[in-house]
């Protein structure tokens, strides 16, 4: 960037370069080595700073539920967020940055696989420990990650295939409630329907084929609507999907055995931190492998001209089919989860307004993208649990988020980009260091 | 057996006959050029021949198989490639991901290998990443493979087409307009491609074109189509001089 430029770009993009510039050098493994210490920071000094700080006790959500119930407490929410979590994490990132990339450089050596688990490895550490500080933070972070999955998975149809799918709350009721009828009736003791079948200690490893049940269930109920209207193309499959969501609805609130219009309850434990994190791994860890291959990359032949795809020997329909089954059945699986972290549900969560939720998780992260689901999912769901003190004001502030984004970045934040693992976990270097070491 | 005939074709759009009583046959290597006035239904008999239309009356065989009323990705797999008019690509993906797109129907490492990963889909992928780079290298367009497509200049995107049809493995390539809106330079690269794909791959082409020059120069044989019905058949040269074809494109009675 010449001399000029930077001139005309005023401070604040000055700010932005110079901070880019001296955090470009960072890899992945310093950011989390970052994070890593952090956390461990607040759970040895984060109470003692909080009451110096004059807070009433150890943030939640970096704060913002604080400062926003409690205006005067701002200055201290902000130096205690600072103090405990971007001062550390940058620290540590920059000054680590060198050994980091070394460690990086070396674990490419090794098979990839290794890399990438470790890095999951080290996330799982930071969240784990991030929060473990209170029960609030444990559900919030279950819910965001449940989100991820349900965003991606739509994402699947409405970006990546470019239809506008409505019944993702349709598929996370079937699987939340096939799942739960599942573990109830073998683990719990409850009055619709009666006494556990198996003992307790047996249920962590039935729990997959709980949700993996839950999927299918809901994968059937979308080749309901997929066959009829994958006939034609255009507004067919939002009106039929938008219907399906409330047929699935009123069934349930019909269907006395599940408990009806009251819910069902007493599912047993068993959506434990790290199942939740584990599927939610595996969800983005299949979905991005299915939506690079060829296979998955003829959903966009189609999205974009479904002539010429079929023209190039691409079976329109099978693949249409494919990615919508795909997809409800990860929307299923997200279902079976949510059941078992609130261990209770009932068919008026899987409604409008749910739907609204999932797919402004969609397109405010951005279409066709797995970075921009996880993106949408983790924001909007902080956003969501942080404006929580404005009670109804917060339904005004995030649709008015939404409308910006629409318009400025009509596709979302991170729209269209290749989620490649290769290359996240890559030692960043300067470019002339990277090029020696690929020589030797 | 002719590679591909067409046996009395008809198609109805409601009470319109767009295409009547149409008849070909293409032998192997043949080059066959289809001219007519606009809206003469020549588009229509490639959309009919490629399965996105399904013809009235009549029957289509390729290779002696009958391919009439097969979905338009089953005719395409069975060896017959095309390219569109109006360039229908896809506007999100870049050239390389065209090309291996149409190797779609070969693909045998299924659901299982797309959504994990195995070794037998990377060994498939690489082998289809390398196949279209020899078929970009082919038309010339190599360098531009990561590029997504919309950033390309208008007659590179006419290649990445060819390309991207010639990546179905066709025994006969249907090229609709290959040389529209181009100026007389990329008119002559365009036919040199038409030219060297003919030669290398063995292949029998069936162009339609307005520009007579081109047609003229690569045809063997020329149909002549107006109102839906063939009006003249033959050598470019019969053609040239048939006077139904300059009455058609002329008007009657017009002295030239």
């Amino acid at each position: 960037m010449n001399e000029n430029n930077r001139k005309s770009l005023g401070i604040r993009s000055f700010v932005k370069q110079k901070t880019q510039a001296l955090f470009s050098e960072v890899p992945l493994l310093g950011w989390l080595l970052g994070m890593l210490i952090a956390v461990v920071l607040e759970r040895f000094v984060g109470e003692v700073l909080a009451e110096s700080l004059g807070l009433p006790k150890v943030p939640m959500l970096f704060g913002l539920v604080t400062m926003l119930k409690y205006p005067l407490m701002i200055p201290g929410t902000i130096l205690y967020v600072l103090m405990i979590f971007v001062l550390p994490i940058s620290v540590v990132a920059r000054l680590t940055s060198g050994a980091t990339n070394r460690v990086a450089a070396k674990l490419l050596d090794l098979p990839l696989l290794i890399s990438v688990v470790l890095h999951i490895g080290l996330l799982y550490a930071v969240l784990y420990l991030w929060s473990e500080v209170s029960a609030y933070r444990v559900l919030t972070l279950k819910l965001t990650l449940i989100a991820v999955i349900l965003t991606l998975s739509l994402n699947v149809i409405n970006g990546y295939m470019g239809e506008f799918s409505c019944s993702h709350p349709g598929f996370m009721a079937l699987g939340a409630y096939a799942a739960s009828v599942f573990t109830v009736v073998l683990f719990s003791n409850d009055k619709l329907f009666g006494h556990a079948l198996l003992p307790a200690a047996l249920g962590p490893f039935m729990f997959p084929i709980a949700l993996i049940i839950g999927g299918i269930v809901a994968a059937i109920g979308a080749l309901v609507i997929a066959i009829p209207s994958f006939r034609t193309r255009g507004d067919y499959l939002a009106i039929i999907s938008l219907a399906f969501m409330f047929i699935v609805k009123s069934l349930i609130e019909n269907l006395e055995v599940v408990g009806g219009p009251r819910g069902l309850s007493s599912q047993p434990d068993l959506a434990s931190l790290p199942t939740v994190f584990i599927w939610t791994v595996a969800c983005i860890w299949i979905t991005n492998n299915f939506v690079r291959s060829t296979i998955g990359k003829a959903l966009n032949a189609v999205r974009d001209d479904e002539v010429a795809a079929n023209a190039m020997t691409v079976n329109t329909r099978r693949t249409k089919i494919t990615a919508f089954l795909f997809a409800a059945f990860w929307a299923g699986i997200a279902g079976g989860l949510f059941a078992h972290v609130l261990r209770y549900v009932n068919p008026s969560t899987f409604g409008l307004q749910k739907l609204a939720e999932v797919l402004a998780m969609v397109y405010f992260g951005g279409l066709n993208s797995v970075y921009g689901s996880i993106v949408g999912a983790v924001s909007l769901s902080m956003l969501g649990e942080a404006l929580r003190p404005l009670e109804i004001f917060k339904w005004i502030i995030i649709p008015l988020l939404l409308i910006l984004i629409m318009i400025y970045r009509p596709t979302g934040l991170v729209a269209f980009k290749e989620f490649n693992v290769g290359k996240l976990v890559k030692p960043k270097n300067k470019p002339d260091q990277r090029k020696s070491d690929a020589a030797a | 057996m002719p590679l591909l005939s067409v046996e009395k074709m008809s198609h109805e759009f409601g009470g319109l006959r767009a295409v009547n009583n149409y008849s070909l046959e293409i032998e192997k290597g043949q080059i066959r050029g289809l001219i007519g006035p606009n809206g003469a239904g020549k588009t229509t008999i490639f959309n009919l021949i490629t399965g996105i239309y399904k013809p009235t009356e009549g029957e289509i065989y390729l290779e002696g198989k009958k391919i009439t009323g097969l979905q338009p990705n089953q005719i395409a797999s069975h060896g017959l490639g095309r390219t569109f008019q109006n360039m229908q690509l896809w506007r999100h993906m870049t050239v390389l991901e065209h090309i291996k797109m149409a190797r779609y129907s070969r693909i045998s490492y299924g659901l299982i290998g797309a959504f994990f990963g195995t070794p037998k889909r990377h060994r498939q992928e690489n082998e289809i990443e390398e196949m279209a780079y020899s078929l970009l290298k082919m038309v010339g367009i190599a360098h531009h493979a990561g590029q997504i497509i919309l950033n390309l200049p208008y007659g590179d995107q006419r290649r990445v087409e060819i390309a991207r049809a010639l990546a179905t493995e066709p025994k006969i390539l249907f090229l609709d307009e290959p040389t529209a809106g181009m100026n007389p330079e990329e008119l002559i690269q365009m036919m040199e491609i038409v030219r060297k794909v003919h030669k290398k791959l063995g292949l029998a082409i069936f162009l339609i074109e307005h520009r007579l020059k081109v047609v003229m120069e690569l045809c063997e044989i020329i149909q002549t189509l107006n109102f839906g019905q063939v009006i003249a058949e033959g050598t470019p040269e019969e053609i040239q001089n048939d006077p139904k074809v300059i009455d058609a494109y002329l008007g009657k009675g017009t002295v030239i």
